[in-house]
């Protein structure tokens, strides 16, 4: 019955997005007057080299606040999830016997991954990166200290108020950002700093402002997202260890 | 030929449908949705696409040369975002069914209320 329902459907929608598709410019010649005209000016006019950066922080900027924002709620919704039917008090794991391979590894990795995380969150308006991709290498440097066995290394090195903290403080950071410029008199998002040389670090104005505000949302915002669910974790293996250790005194 | 990467996104939204219309596991389930949400960035960054177009960064090259469309690599990037965030919560309700079901079959929830 499923299957036969989702045939019909499925067929039908392929069909309808094949004919679609072949209404589309065919691929490799794709031409837009936005992005000609960004293609030719985006660099003039806003001095970062990165024109996706550009778009994404500045000519989409409204538009992108929108979308942190959507990362913001939907790990505000999975704390609420999960903090909610966490009981508070539950055994903390000791921390597995890991094969010391793989922490050697872990740990002389992570201090890597922050590195090149903020490397790519500095850059962001420059070249390759910014705020969401070296965001996300911020976490991956953390989560690899839990991923060479050392959970409560992790849980110190990631405290959970300051998880919270920085995550609002990345996504207020943004609207602050916003407001100032409105406040000098000019647009929401308006650039109020001065620009630098084309292709320096600091060269895009307010721009990195917000794709280091992103990248300090997005870090933390992965982080707290993992925890929840490796707390959940923990707690599940921690409840079955007292439920064991009941059984076995109870035998 | 030239229509191929379009094809190939319109499979893909199919297929991960099909995958999340089967699935006996929410985990599983979340997966299939991740893929048919793959679709759309192959679709904009496919439509984007330039032939002989290199990335739209100009560090140390001249703003002349043919790069590829930047609208829709941010627009993919937003779509990531998304999808992303769409796994996580769909992953923590599914922590939540387990809990209360012990079982992660999108059909055991129904069964036992009813």
């Amino acid at each position: 019955m499923r299957l036969t329902v989702f045939a019909v459907a499925g067929a039908s929608l392929a069909v309808l997005l094949g004919y679609a598709v072949f209404g589309l410019p065919p691929f490799g010649t794709f031409h837009g007057p936005y992005t000609d005209y960004l293609l030719a000016h985006a660099v003039g006019q806003r001095h970062g080299t990165n024109v996706v950066a550009a778009v994404t922080f500045d000519y989409r900027g409204f538009d992108t606040m929108g979308e942190e924002f959507i990362l913001f709620s939907a790990v505000s919704g999975v704390a609420l999830l999960l903090r909610a039917s966490r009981d508070s008090e539950y055994e903390r794991p000791v921390d597995a016997q890991p094969v010391e391979s793989l922490t050697a590894v872990g740990l002389l990795a992570s201090p890597v991954f922050v590195v090149v995380g903020l490397w790519l969150v500095a850059h962001g308006p420059v070249t390759p990166g910014g705020g969401f991709q070296g965001g996300v290498v911020l976490a991956a440097g953390a989560l690899l200290i839990y991923i060479a066995g050392q959970y409560r290394g992790f849980r110190t090195a990631t405290d959970e108020a300051v998880l919270d903290a920085a995550e609002s403080v990345g996504a207020g950071g943004f609207i602050v950002v916003g407001l100032v410029g409105m406040g000098l008199g000019a647009a929401f998002l308006h650039n109020f700093l001065p620009y630098g040389r084309i292709g320096h670090i600091d060269s895009s104005g307010a721009t990195a402002v917000i794709n280091a505000a992103v990248g300090l949302e997005v870090a933390a915002a992965f982080v707290l997202l993992v925890t929840e669910f490796t707390e959940e974790v923990t707690s599940a293996r921690a409840h079955r260890k007292l439920r064991d250790d009941a059984d076995r005194e109870g035998a | 030929m030239s229509y191929l990467p379009y094809v190939v996104a319109v499979w893909l939204l199919v297929v991960g449908l099909y995958g999340v219309v089967t699935s006996r596991n929410l985990v599983h389930l979340t997966q299939c949705l991740a893929v048919a949400q793959s679709s759309s960035y192959l679709l904009l960054l496919a439509i984007g696409f330039r032939t002989g177009g290199i990335a739209p960064v100009f560090s140390g090259v001249s703003t002349g040369r043919k790069a590829v469309d930047p609208i829709v690599q941010a627009l993919t990037l937003t779509d990531v975002v998304v999808s992303v965030t769409i796994s996580g919560l769909l992953l923590a309700i599914s922590v939540q069914v387990f809990k209360r079901h012990h079982s992660l079959d999108p059909a055991a929830g129904r069964e036992m209320q009813g």
